[in-house]
């Protein structure tokens, strides 16, 4: 079964070009259009992947990551951060919340599934 | 395969989302006491169209919004104080934002670079004093002077440079990358001597430095020992322990019992793809018409269906008529879809005004009310040029300077005031201020000396109708804003083109309300089929007073072919439909036919017919584009019998027999 990745991003433009890039290599998608929209996608489907931006209304991207690694079946589930920041500092907050790791924004689709099958094959 | 362009339709799309939700923040907000909630949503709004940008590699959209981000993540976090002036350059920005999606979108002439470029050194300017003095820190370790204080430079230029060098193709943007820091680092550090002096004094440790530079240029980002690490991608975690490098991991299971402590949450399912539960969607605009098309023809074949089956087996005649409940509510749902909330409209008048009325030294608030009344679509988009003619001229002509409003006992404030509502299967939009009213004297004698005939004894109405005739103009002075006279006339005729009509409240010193009379939709309209000979037309019911047979006695001829009909003491002209279309009637004298009273832009007109048929919603087909514009009608419409039925203009047929109108009353006052 292909497995399922689930798309935080609050820019409708940007979620269906991830969207497209990670279908067309095979995987399944579910969208979700901020960290509060996010959390509850989760908790709805068991995904195999989370890829979430950082700057959104309602819950950004560190808030989602803090409160899935929180539920049990989330806690190792390999979570990516998308992000326009590559900052150090935004990158240690993302390791301690919890991410698995980043990448930065924007990026080539192709580079997005590169970086996707090294994570979850 | 990684063409991007088919997104840039969303893009462009929620790209202007963004500026019209930032542009009305902007226009809302109080500059001396900003709300945070209101500046979250403009930072965003700018950092989201510059990561679209980015993305799809529309280099100087990106460069302009990286600016404003810049500077309102400095607003938004209290660094920096809000100011007119800082809304000004963000309202221009989002104006030059358009005007470069534009571009995009119609794929026209490029947006100057030079004004992109201008725009960003004045956003620039706002953080001038921050960067320069402030926030300076050195490190004295090397010989290169690192200014933190251009953080936010810094950051874009990490976040920026490369990913939009990897969009252009190219695959190692590093060296240009780190010239271009060095070469603003040493920028900022030449422009501020004393700043840097002054900076040097506080230096911090350097082992107590903030870093936030790219991790590929600097060497902090050791301490974060990332395991796997590119310029653009990173991993916290040895890749060897993730789940797809481990054995036998295919898919993650619920470990564990947390889970059903979740209260209230489901088993996870399995996801299906594409899983969005979005509560709305986007549409193309041709499905939802071609849609409604379709609903129309049903609704002709349902009607066609009734009339054959109405003499027979009643057990059909029930289902038929249950067919069509179904149909009339398919009907209106599918023309629900197409209806959108005039805010649509209204949304755009605070800029208009606040641009207008800095323009001219006036003072005035914009009143909004009804902003949810719905609207077709198509109407929405047509009323939105009518609608602003009409609000810059009550700014222009209406409402006075505050000097001239103090002198009459106004506030110097004036106001302008945009309400919608439904009345009676209309939808009403009224533009009314508090200014100075039109003046019927001036209106009259304007019209004299243009050459109109014109009456003393003419009604407000008429007189203030006046105002709409092409090339009329009384302003004193002509402004670049409105005086030319251009405009009134073709704002009636757009609005009688969408079936609508206008009319003038006035007083002088008061002020002054414009209603506009629309349709609620330009499918479907509710209208009385009348019968002329053999032939079946259909009056536009929003039009119609009353119906009645006079008595031979109230009909008058005023010349060999006018006639005038009495109604309750009112001469009113009268037009026999026969002789519009050139038909033979079965009714030869006005008394043994019907005559229906017509009002359109405040002139009532009698139309002669041989009798009333019925009351009918019609679906509207247009005559023009299966046939050819015909003098007095609107369109067409297909009867339950399959017959066609032409829709009256009602305003061309009025307009037919102004002349009449004026001189018949000038008659009836002598």
């Amino acid at each position: 079964m292909a497995k399922t990745i689930l798309a935080v991003d609050d820019s409708a433009s940007i979620r269906k070009m991830v969207l497209f890039t990670l279908k067309r290599g095979g995987y399944d998608v579910v969208e979700a259009v901020d960290g509060q929209d996010g959390l509850e996608k989760a908790l709805k489907y068991q995904v195999n992947l989370v890829l979430t931006d950082q700057n959104m209304p309602r819950m950004d991207g560190l808030t989602l990551i803090h409160s899935l690694r929180e539920l049990a079946n989330y806690h190792a589930v390999p979570i990516l951060m998308l992000t326009t920041e590559s900052s150090d500092e935004m990158k240690s907050k993302g390791r301690a919340a919890g991410a698995t790791g980043w990448l930065v924004k924007p990026f080539d689709p192709s580079r997005l599934l590169d970086v996707v099958r090294k994570v979850i094959g | 395969m990684d063409d991007l362009s088919e997104f840039h339709g969303v893009f462009f799309d929620e790209a202007t989302e963004h500026l019209d939700g930032m542009e009305s923040l902007l226009l809302s907000i109080d500059v001396n006491a900003p709300d945070k909630e209101q500046l979250n949503p403009i930072f965003r709004a700018a950092h989201s169209i510059k990561g679209g940008a980015a993305m799809f590699g529309f280099q100087d959209i990106a460069e302009l919004t990286h600016e404003m981000e810049t500077v309102f993540d400095r607003v938004r976090k209290g660094q920096m104080p809000l100011s007119k002036d800082l809304v000004d350059v963000f309202l221009i920005s989002g104006d030059l934002l358009r005007a470069m999606l534009g571009v995009r979108k119609d794929d026209g002439d490029e947006v100057p670079r030079e004004e992109v470029s201008a725009l960003c050194a004045r956003l620039r300017l706002f953080l001038e004093p921050e960067a320069t003095a402030s926030e300076i820190s050195v490190m004295v370790a090397g010989s290169a002077v690192k200014v933190s204080g251009g953080e936010a430079v810094q950051a874009a230029s990490a976040s920026t440079a490369p990913p939009l060098s990897l969009a252009r193709g190219k695959s190692d943007p590093e060296v240009p990358e780190a010239t271009v820091k060095r070469r603003k680092t040493k920028k900022s550090a030449e422009k501020s001597p004393p700043a840097v002096t002054a900076g040097i004094s506080t230096i911090a440790p350097v082992n107590q430095c903030k870093v936030n530079s790219n991790e590929a240029v600097t060497p902090a980002v050791t301490s974060l020992s990332p395991l796997a690490e590119k310029k653009d991608f990173g991993l916290f975690v040895d890749p060897a322990t993730l789940p797809a490098n481990l054995p036998g991991a295919t898919a993650m299971r619920p470990g564990g019992a947390k889970i059903d402590e979740l209260k209230g949450v489901a088993k996870p399912e399995a996801a299906t793809p594409s899983a969005t539960d979005a509560s709305s969607i986007r549409v193309s605009v041709q499905k939802v018409d071609q849609l409604i098309n379709l609903v129309g023809e049903l609704v002709i074949t349902q009607a066609i269906l009734a009339q054959a089956a109405s003499c027979a087996d009643p057990k059909l005649y029930q289902a038929l008529s249950q067919l069509e409940r179904n149909t009339r509510d398919l009907q209106e749902s599918a023309m629900s879809i197409r209806m959108l909330p005039i805010s649509f409209v209204f949304g755009r008048f605070p800029r208009v005004v606040r641009d207008l009325a800095d323009k001219l030294n006036k003072q005035v608030e914009l009143k909004t009310e009804g902003e949810g009344t719905e609207l077709d679509k198509g109407l929405i988009e047509r009323i939105v040029d009518p609608l602003t003619h009409l609000v810059r001229n009550s700014l222009d002509h209406g409402i006075e300077l505050p000097a001239v409003r103090q002198a009459a006992g106004k506030p110097a404030k004036g106001t302008i005031t945009l309400r919608a509502f439904h009345r009676g299967g209309n939808v009403m939009i009224e533009v009314s201020d508090d200014g100075a009213g039109l003046n019927r004297e001036r209106l009259l004698s304007r019209a004299r000396e243009r050459g109109a005939s014109v009456s003393d004894s003419m009604s407000d109405q008429e007189v203030f109708q006046l105002i709409f005739e092409a090339g009329f103009s009384t302003a004193e002075k002509i402004t670049d804003v409105s005086g030319r006279g251009v405009g009134m006339d073709v704002v009636r005729r757009n609005i009688r083109e969408m079936g609508g009509n206008v009319e003038i409240n006035s007083n002088l010193g008061a002020g002054t309300c414009i209603s506009i009379r629309l349709p609620l939709t330009l499918a479907i309209l509710d209208g009385m089929s009348v019968a002329v000979g053999k032939e079946v037309f259909i009056i536009p019911l929003t039009y119609i007073i009353e119906s009645l047979r006079p008595i031979a006695a109230d009909v008058k001829a005023v010349s060999a072919k006018e006639k005038v009909v009495r109604v309750r003491g009112e001469y009113l002209p009268l037009i026999a439909l026969h002789e519009v279309f050139n038909l033979r009637p079965e009714a030869r004298e006005v008394h043994e036919g019907m005559v229906v009273i017509l009002e359109s832009d405040g002139r009532k007109t009698a139309v002669f017919v041989d009798a009333l048929v019925g009351q009918h919603q019609v679906v509207i087909k247009s005559l023009e584009r299966n046939f050819r514009r015909v003098q007095s009608v609107s369109g067409a419409t297909i009867m339950g019998d399959g017959r066609v039925a032409l829709i009256l203009d009602v305003a061309e047929l009025v307009d037919g027999t102004a002349g009449t109108a004026a001189s018949t009353t000038r008659t009836t006052a002598k």
